[in-house]
């Protein structure tokens, strides 16, 4: 018994709960059965979402912790609970909570979810979440102008020129059938991801704050400490 | 098809002469190459600093064969011919019952104007996703899009720059805070139009040709009124994207020459679908598509007798725009 993998991350709030749901509707008429694992910071009740559309779910908070350090540190367990739970696809969902890290594993489907209200300029500040990523879905064009799709879709092209890119509508499912032909394929399916590698190193922090200081100033700082140029010019 | 490798043995000044469109892509990256003009692309990579790529998620094997694809892509879009898309035809598939439609093929060409009508829910969204994606029976429908009377490359459905549909719908706003200027010349650099000063006059002239009331490049486009929004999103499709077919959901009554609007996406040679309950709009089409549970239910030519009555409709709907504009003047209003 095998299963695919797919992680899906984005910003917080760009509709990656509504995608994954229409998707499902979709991936669960060719007969697959498919499940979640939530991986959020502090709250989330989009489990109660999952479980209402009869989706088997597992959610897992990093409450102190960095949430993309806590998924990694997770997902082979994540994976085996898909595997005990006879799952054809199983799907991560990540909020990408400070645009740099990215869960993405080498060899796994990465999805990343963002939506067209966020900014022409969004797709420069995300990292690798975006860059990496094999597919991007983009949401909410339904209320922006069609020049502002456009411009947005070029830009996300112009960051990561060799992801297919997609448009969803989270709320009507417009585009959801189209995406869930490209979650699931026999070949892919994986036995586990134990010796499986992250696409790109996550941001490296251990400095005094990270161990619970709460005092403001330098004497206080130890370990990964950086500055911000106070010159005449910015980074 | 350029490779990496040939790329990396480039100098950058070489890169950009040959291919200027590959600014937007230093530039959305965060490549700040003008130092290394005379450098090849390899030795620009090079000199980043191991601390650099950590510090800011640097992915440099990313970063050249994705500069090698999006080469690929604007070499390939640049080479498309513009009117690529004489005419679509839809092959029926089944309702959402699995029961045939009640057509065999449907052929809508360009500058053809062709209503969809139909209750929420029924089916118009699937029908307009089966376009956008071509469908090839595989999607919930197993219907058919040919583009000019082919199957289409499957390349159609993941492209940014090319594609088959753009949409207008009533529930769209501009959530840029630029001028009507800057918001055009946006869109026109990332179509990479080589006139952009010509095209943008030519979008506002249409623009307010279409909208009740004039303004001009230098309104920040969120200070548009509705009718005027609308009449900007309709020029700046008409002229300016590149999608072949222009799905209408709705055009609101207001501050706006409906009749006007869609004679320019006509005359611009897109396809137009449009669906509407508003009768003088759905009489403009030369059919209508009467969609009922997922499946088309009908496909009915507009006749004479409906044309006669779209005439009268029209005179209606002039009463009432005259009276709009009274109105805005402060006139007092006469029986008619």
């Amino acid at each position: 018994m095998t299963m695919n993998l797919v992680t899906v991350s984005g910003p917080p709030s760009s509709g990656k709960t509504s995608i994954i749901l229409k998707t499902i509707e979709a991936i669960k008429n060719r007969g697959l059965s498919v499940g979640v694992v939530k991986f959020d910071c502090l709250y989330t009740d989009d489990d109660i979402l999952y479980e209402k559309a009869g989706v088997p779910i597992k959610k897992g908070l990093s409450g102190s912790l960095c949430p993309d350090h806590f998924f990694v540190s997770n997902i082979e367990e994540v994976v085996d609970w898909g595997k005990s739970q006879n799952l054809d696809l199983l799907i991560t969902e990540s909020a990408g909570l400070c645009n740099r890290c990215s869960p993405y594993i080498k060899g796994i489907t990465a999805v990343c979810v963002i939506d067209n209200l966020s900014g022409i300029n969004t797709p420069k500040k995300i990292g690798p979440m975006l860059k990496t990523a094999d597919i991007i879905v983009i949401t909410k064009g339904d209320i922006v102008s069609q020049a502002e799709r456009e411009v947005f879709a070029s830009r996300v092209n112009s960051v990561n020129p060799q992801a297919l890119i997609i448009m969803v509508n989270g709320l009507t499912g417009q585009g959801a059938f189209e995406l869930s032909t490209l979650f699931y394929e026999e070949e892919r399916s994986i036995e586990t991801v134990k010796g499986k590698e992250l696409r790109f190193p996550m941001p490296s922090a251990l400095c005094s704050y990270c161990l619970g200081e709460t005092r403001i100033g330098e004497k206080y700082q130890m370990g990964n400490i950086k500055k911000i140029n106070m010159g005449d010019e910015n980074d | 098809m350029i490779r990496v490798h040939e790329l990396e043995k480039q100098k950058i000044r070489d890169i950009e002469n040959k291919y200027p469109f590959v600014l937007s892509f230093f530039e959305n990256n965060k490549l700040d190459i003008k130092d290394y003009q005379e450098n090849t692309l390899e030795e620009y990579f090079d000199s980043f600093a191991q601390e650099d790529i950590e510090e800011w998620a640097i992915d440099i094997p990313k970063l050249k064969s994705g500069l090698a694809a999006f080469i690929n892509q604007m070499l390939e879009f640049l080479g498309l011919e513009k009117d690529r898309v004489d005419y679509i035809t839809i092959i029926a598939g089944k309702d959402k019952y699995g029961n045939r439609e009640n057509f065999d093929e449907l052929v809508v060409r360009k500058g053809e104007i062709v209503s969809i009508v139909g209750p929420t829910g029924s089916g118009k969204s699937r029908l307009l996703a089966d376009i956008e994606w071509a469908a090839n029976k595989d999607t919930p429908t197993d219907r058919i899009i040919l583009i000019n009377g082919e199957i289409p490359d499957k390349n159609i459905r993941f492209s940014t720059s090319n594609k088959l549909v753009a949409q207008l719908s009533q529930n769209m706003n501009f959530i840029m805070d630029l001028s009507v200027r800057e918001f055009l010349e946006l869109h026109a650099k990332s179509r990479m139009v080589d006139n952009e000063a010509e095209v943008i006059r030519k979008i506002i002239d249409a623009a307010n040709e279409l909208a009740g009331e004039k303004f001009d490049l230098d309104t920040p486009v969120t200070r548009l009124s509705g009718g005027q929004s609308r009449a900007l999103m309709i020029a700046d499709t008409a002229i300016l994207s590149a999608s072949p077919i222009v799905l209408i959901d709705e055009i609101e009554n207001a501050g706006i020459d409906r009749k006007r609007a869609l004679n320019l996406l006509v005359n611009e040679d897109k396809i137009v679908l449009m669906a509407t309950h508003d009768p003088s709009l759905a009489l403009m089409a030369t059919k209508r598509i009467v969609i009922r549970n997922g499946g088309v239910y009908k496909v009915i030519n507009t006749g004479k007798e409906e044309k006669m009555i779209l005439v009268e409709l029209e005179k209606m709907d002039r009463i009432i725009n005259d009276m709009r504009s009274k109105l805005r003047e402060g006139q007092i209003l006469e029986s008619i």
